[in-house]
């Protein structure tokens, strides 16, 4: 587990509209991601989460700043790069429905990935690895290979997803939101098979959600993000546990807690508009609050 | 095949598919069925029914059943050959333009709104015209030519919402080539909206080319349901009455829509569950009636 | 004892198929007492959404309520309501707020239309009396009353959901159901939301048939809660009774299955 990052945007920032009214879709955001962690994205709609899975998916370019790959900034490059870029990062989707293809088998659909990117194996070596996949997210390989999604459970689908990312033998995993569509008693068996992979193949997970007690389950580092920029960062029981920034402390307090009824609210939920409002300005500063725990101050 | 199974539980489709089974083997076994020529004067002219002739005779003493029967070859091909030509032009330029975008799309719109804008008929008939005594074949092929722009239309849309779906994106990200996306990915998720499309076309083109024929533009020659209805009309068949001539291609041509029409509403049916109705309520309606439940 | 506002007896609900029945709701039975909020938790598919919509008939082919069954709102059983009957009960008496309420706004009226539109079909009153009638229950919900001009896609996802609410609010029912009703806005939305909601409830006195999956925010806001699994309802107590002495496994098995924001995380073992 080395410490240079595998993956890292370097004050990116991606900007919509016309000149003389620009949207930040994302600001000045930087952040890494090193093997065998997992850094959790927390923020709203809207926060700019998905414009950074985006980015990280070169589905976006950046407009100011760059994606550093194995140390290498990643231009709009050519195909040889881009190539070892799509082994190396895969994502993991939010809808299990939908990503999938339903006239496909599952068979099918981790041979593909198998066929693009280790071209030396034969038709029953391919197989044979498809069945250690399926065995590896806990799938029955002789009852599922031959099966349509459609005959699959949300749940079973998910893990699928997860098989076809796997089957490139990726270092860096995006998962955005994989278990905010699935039941409740469901999430608990995918996140700890992304916690287990994380661990065996010493993966660098980005793990994108709104869900912050599921992102507290899985992840060692988070970063809260809102209207593009990230307010606070940091190692998790730091950040949690000592919220620094008004949003952050926003957030934690409008999280369902049973403990808590909804009289006993926190002095936050009465400046809601004022909290959103100053947020969305643009914070340039950094200060360092602790070790691992830093926050952008607001204005 | 599930959808096979599908289809042969539902009522319409199984009406429609042995209509048109009938239709194909009657065009096939054509020279089995009647001893008589189609284009030899064998009887006396506009016999009417008889038991030597089933249908009848035209005014030129043509055996009316014969005619049908060989005339359902031509149609029959026409409308195929026809409605798989739209149909192909129609998917493959639908599918690249809603998938590629941009410029591409762009000029396959222009040429689609170009074409989708010219009345079609008029054009026909200008071409055919033109071309002078059409044979079924250049007819085909002027159909074909002519009339996918609604094709391009239909499948370029449902392309585009396909394109957003969570699967194409994980297969761009796998790498995966532009020209597999297109033909593995999207494609097979198309197939109930090419397989209307291509009936509907197959319809069409029955209908457009018996009207060519109708208005004369036809080689009369040929023995076609088109042909026929021309050859009833210039001999006035109806006033003199001798009804058997006009009424035999226009029911045959009717029924060959009715089973394509079925077919078409059948795999609407199957690839849309909300607009089931009717049949597959049944057992619903009979405990509401027996008042075992209510809404 | 008052006579509850709700009294679900002996609910069954099937969904009849071309050969097989899918037995959505087995035997449920509870009440809901006056000003109460009653939640009804579960995951997807056990059936929760299928007795919401069973309460104000809302149901289509080929769903069906078996004979036995009994919803008796107020006392009256709304199962022998004939058409005349259901439309003065519904909006009136009982109101549903459902997941994607946000899109069940008609995109080309106003919101004022909206208004008067409900407004008009059950109480016939004029133009003038609606907007001010309007403005009063934008007011309920926080939403100040220059935005009865706009039109729903002017308003974000939240405002939308509590423009529906307000709407249902319109006739004073004394019950309303939520089906999933912020299950797709962000968390200070929701929170936002549901303390205006508890306010609301104090001050006008309606209770809440309140459906959710989330257990943490329903123990948050309920005064009771059923949990149901597979179409039977398993447990039923009161809200700090299912957080703190769960009595159903199935009901254990859910809390170990969501991990905790503050204090000891769930072990994490998943038990089949």
């Amino acid at each position: 587990m080395s410490d240079a990052p595998i993956l890292a945007l370097d004050n990116v920032s991606k900007i919509f509209g016309r000149a003389d009214n620009p949207l930040y879709a994302a600001r000045d955001v930087s952040f890494a991601l090193h093997s065998g962690r997992t850094l959790a994205l927390v923020g709203e709609s809207g926060s700019g989460k998905t414009t950074a899975a985006r980015l990280i998916m070169r589905e976006y370019f950046p407009d100011k700043g760059q994606l550093l790959f194995r140390g290498a900034p990643m231009g709009k490059a050519d195909s040889k790069a881009l190539k070892a870029y799509r082994s190396s990062v895969q994502m993991v989707f939010q809808d299990p429905f939908a990503s999938l293809n339903p006239a496909h088998t599952i068979h099918y659909h981790l041979d593909r990935p198998l066929r693009l990117h280790q071209r030396g194996l034969s038709r029953a070596q391919r197989r044979a690895a498809v069945e250690e996949l399926l065995q590896r997210v806990k799938l029955d390989p002789g009852q599922l290979m031959a099966k349509f999604p459609h005959e699959l459970s949300g749940g079973q689908r998910q893990r699928i997803s997860i098989a076809r990312a796997l089957a490139v033998n990726p270092q860096v995993i995006v998962a955005d939101e994989p278990t905010s569509m699935l039941d409740v008693s469901v999430r608990l068996g995918i996140l700890n098979l992304l916690n287990d992979m994380k661990r065996q193949l010493g993966l660098a997970l980005l793990y994108i959600t709104h869900d912050i007690a599921t992102a507290r389950y899985v992840a060692e580092d988070i970063m809260v993000m809102y209207a593009g920029q990230i307010v606070e960062w940091g190692d998790m029981e730091a950040v949690l546990g000592n919220p620094q920034h008004p949003y952050t402390r926003l957030l934690l307090s409008a999280v369902p807690d049973p403990d808590r009824r909804f009289s006993e609210a926190g002095a936050e939920l009465d400046q809601i508009e004022t909290i959103r409002r100053q947020s969305a300005l643009p914070q340039p500063d950094i200060r360092q609050v602790a070790d691992n725990h830093f926050i952008r101050p607001m204005p | 095949m599930k959808l096979l199974r599908q289809l042969l539980h539902n009522r319409k489709a199984v009406i429609g598919l042995t209509i048109l089974v009938l239709i194909v083997l009657v065009a096939i076994f054509a020279p089995v069925l009647t001893e008589y020529s189609p284009v030899k004067r064998v009887g006396r002219p506009h016999q009417p029914p008889s038991w030597d002739h089933w249908l009848g005779t035209t005014r030129l003493g043509h055996d009316v059943f014969s005619r049908l029967v060989h005339g359902a070859r031509v149609s029959l091909a026409v409308g195929i050959g026809a409605g798989l030509l739209i149909t192909v032009i129609g998917t493959v330029l639908g599918i690249i333009a809603g998938y590629k975008g941009g410029v591409i799309d762009e000029v396959i719109n222009f040429f689609t709104n170009m074409v989708l804008v010219i009345p079609n008929l008029p054009l026909l008939l200008v071409l055919a015209a033109f071309i002078g005594q059409a044979s079924p074949l250049v007819i085909a092929v002027i159909l074909g030519f002519t009339s996918w722009a609604w094709g391009v239309r239909v499948t370029r849309s449902e392309t585009l919402s396909i394109r957003q779906r969570d699967y194409v994106k994980s297969a761009e990200m796998l790498g995966e080539p532009g020209w597999r996306i297109m033909a593995f990915e999207i494609f097979p998720n198309l197939i109930s909206i090419v397989g209307i499309n291509f009936i509907g076309s197959i319809i069409f083109a029955v209908i457009a080319e018996a009207t060519l024929e109708f208005l004369g533009l036809g080689d009369p020659n040929t023995v076609s349901w088109g042909i026929m209805l021309y050859n009833a009309q210039n001999a006035s068949a109806l006033s003199v009455g001798a009804w058997w001539d006009l009424l035999s291609p226009c029911l045959a041509l009717a029924l060959l829509g009715l089973g394509l029409a079925l077919v078409n509403f059948a795999i609407d049916e199957i690839a849309n569950p909300r607009l089931r109705t009717g049949g597959m309520l049944a057992r619903w309606v009979g405990l509401t009636r027996a008042g075992e439940g209510k809404l | 004892m008052t006579t509850p506002v709700l009294s679900v007896r002996n609910l069954n609900i099937d969904y009849i198929g071309a050969e097989t029945d899918f037995h959505a709701v087995k035997g449920v039975s509870f009440d809901i007492a006056p000003g109460e909020l009653f939640g009804l938790a579960g995951e997807s598919g056990c059936g929760k959404s299928t007795i919401a919509f069973a309460v104000s008939r809302l149901h289509r082919p080929p769903a069906l309520i078996r004979k036995g069954s009994q919803i008796l709102v107020d006392g009256r059983d709304v199962l022998t309501l004939d058409d005349a009957e259901l439309r003065k009960f519904r909006w009136r008496e009982v109101a549903m707020v459902f997941q994607s309420a946000m899109n069940s706004l008609n995109p080309v009226l106003t919101i004022e239309d909206q208004f008067y539109d409900v407004l008009r079909t059950h109480t016939g009153i004029s133009r003038a009396k609606a907007r001010t009638r309007a403005a009063e229950l934008l007011k309920l919900v926080d939403i100040s009353p220059d935005r009865l001009s706009a039109y729903p896609h002017q308003c974000s996802g939240g405002m939308r959901q509590r423009i529906v609410i307000a709407i249902c609010l319109a006739l004073n029912p004394k019950l309303l159901i939520m089906d999933e009703p912020t299950t797709a806005l962000d968390v200070v939305v929701q929170r936002e939301i549901l303390q205006r909601i508890d306010v609301l409830r104090k001050q006008l006195g309606f209770s809440v048939l309140f459906i959710t999956h989330d257990l943490s925010l329903m123990v948050q806001v309920s005064d009771r809660i059923g949990i149901m699994l597979e179409g039977e309802l398993v447990e039923v107590n009161d809200a700090q009774t299912i957080y703190r002495a769960p009595q159903h496994a199935y009901t254990r098995k859910l809390w170990a299955s969501m991990p905790r924001l503050h204090g000891t995380q769930i072990t994490g073992e998943v038990t089949p």
